[in-house]
């Protein structure tokens, strides 16, 4: 269970980007964050992690997050990683393994051997000694998941994951998603297309600065949440499941 | 031409230092330069090395190594630089440059009442003959550890030059590191004083690394390429300064800025004759 209790986040120029959110996602659960341009998507992902000013409190399996910190998987808008570094793709996934090795250690060939395997199952092995500036977005959004697979993180949040990818990728994506989730890890998504979240999600959160609502798909697309939060005009092809 | 150099290097214990130091100086400025370059501190670079400069004066009125003086002085313009963009609505770039100019002005005047034995201009642009002893230990010692850090935390900054949110999610403090980066950079800034001076250090910084970074696309080649361009370029621009009279940091720039050129021109992946030659063929 992660538990999110009355957390707020003010930003430096006193913009309050999200306020009293309190909220519980059970372990194991696929669940996807929502809600319109600026409503605090990523901001909530931010603020549960500690990684900008936050108040409120935030626990994992009833301890503090920062116990768990090594086995957290934060997977940001890949727009906002430069493509253009001088990393390969097996490098990339290699960062996963960071984590666990902490200071000092460099990673070794076991870790190779762990990152290969991740590359493996999002179907990107052939890559591996490719720049990622030769990747396709969808490609390139595989790398990041395998490298979250070799992190082994039991708290998976990504960041608009399916922007600009291919339907092959988002695929192969979800399918890993699903493989995690059915491994007990808890996975939050940001996302902003309505028309798949009853197939993708077991759960959702629908914020708009503040929590509209959350819990199952149907119990929270319902046409009163989605007025409130969207405006009556958004009900033309919400395909909900 | 070359052969005289050779012999006056073998003679003179002043060249000597400056050879030495210029080589020290070109490859820590690679190494660190690799890091800014990536994490876009370019113009962070070019603020600290500016803002050693009031330091530099103060401990000349002191009476003690302007080493000290200079890392103060470094480290509190990152300290203020950090504070200004974030307690402000002003733009980081804006934040750098009002920091840095006013803490370059408060040198000036103070490098004019200090009255000091040094002159503003070799500090400005670096005069290297004039390197002491205990100036090269100075830059050795910075050398050694900057070459150190880099090799111990080679995973850390890594990740965080690459990807710092996700450094970040996993409890790296990503912010520390940051900082260290610029404490690095302030002591390079101030090791690299009397070869290129503080108006040039940043070129020392950028120039060898973006060279490198288009040669290769790996990190660690990159890091030893930058480094061995940062070392040409002192070397040689000290041969061309000391045998024609020439300022040496001003020497040494060129000489990377001509290196970079070609490189931009003629790299084997990304030069600009080839893309154009592809072009023209292809049509």
């Amino acid at each position: 269970m992660l538990e999110i209790k009355n957390l707020s986040v003010t930003y430096p120029n006193n913009v309050k980007a999200l306020e009293d959110v309190t909220v519980s996602i059970p372990s194991g659960k696929l669940v996807g964050v929502i809600g319109p341009n600026g409503a605090g998507k990523s901001t909530l992902l931010k603020g549960a992690l500690g990684m900008v000013n936050r108040s409120g409190s935030v626990a994992f399996e009833g301890e503090p997050i920062e116990k768990i910190q090594q086995r957290i998987a934060y997977v940001e808008q890949k727009g906002n990683l430069d493509m253009d570094f001088p990393i390969t793709v097996l490098q990339c996934v290699l960062l996963g393994t960071f984590p666990k090795l902490g200071w000092f250690k460099r990673p070794g060939k076991q870790e190779k051997e762990i990152s290969m395997d991740a590359l493996k199952r999002v179907g990107m092995e052939e890559f591996a000694n490719r720049q990622i500036s030769e990747l396709s977005g969808g490609q390139f959004q595989r790398v990041l998941l395998a490298r979250t697979l070799a992190q082994d993180a039991v708290l998976i949040f990504l960041d608009e994951p399916f922007v600009g990818i291919d339907i092959k990728s988002e695929g192969i994506i979800m399918d890993q998603l699903f493989k995690l989730r059915d491994q007990g890890k808890t996975i939050l998504i940001v996302h902003h297309d309505l028309t798949k979240v009853g197939k993708y999600f077991d759960g959702l959160i629908l914020l708009n600065k503040r929590l509209v609502a959350s819990g199952e798909v149907d119990e929270v697309m319902t046409h009163d949440n989605l007025a409130k939060v969207f405006g009556e005009g958004a009900f033309t092809d919400i395909g909900g499941n | 031409m070359f052969g005289q150099f050779i012999s006056d290097l073998m003679n003179y214990g002043f060249l000597q230092n400056a050879l030495i130091t210029a080589i020290i100086v070109g490859v820590t400025c690679g190494v660190i330069g690799s890091f800014i370059t990536l994490k876009g501190m370019s113009l962070m670079g070019d603020a600290i090395s500016h803002a050693v400069l009031p330091g530099v004066a103060i401990s000349y009125m002191l009476g003690i190594n302007f080493f000290y003086g200079a890392v103060v002085s470094g480290l509190l313009t990152a300290l203020g630089i950090n504070y200004v963009d974030q307690k402000s609505r002003i733009k980081s770039d804006s934040a750098i440059g009002i920091v840095f100019s006013a803490f370059f002005a408060l040198g000036v005047i103070l490098m004019g009442k200090a009255q000091s034995a040094i002159d503003l201009t070799s500090i400005l642009f670096g005069n290297i003959l004039t390197v002491s002893n205990s100036d090269r230990y100075i830059t050795m010692a910075v050398g050694l550890l900057v070459i150190l850090v880099v090799f111990l935390f080679y995973k850390e900054l890594f990740i965080t030059t690459f990807d710092p949110t996700m450094a970040r999610a996993y409890g790296l403090p990503v912010d520390k590191i940051n900082y260290g980066i610029m404490i690095l950079l302030t002591l390079v800034s101030v090791a690299s004083l009397q070869t290129v001076g503080v108006i040039l250090v940043v070129a020392l910084l950028i120039t060898p690394a973006s060279t490198a970074y288009l040669l290769t696309s790996s990190l660690t080649k990159m890091i030893g390429i930058s480094a061995l361009l940062g070392a040409i370029s002192a070397t040689v621009g000290l041969y061309f300064s000391f045998s024609y009279n020439l300022p040496s940091g001003a020497v040494i720039v060129i000489v990377a800025a001509v290196m970079f050129v070609m490189a931009l021109l003629f790299s084997p992946k990304q030069g600009l004759v080839w893309q154009k030659l592809n072009y023209n063929n292809n049509n």
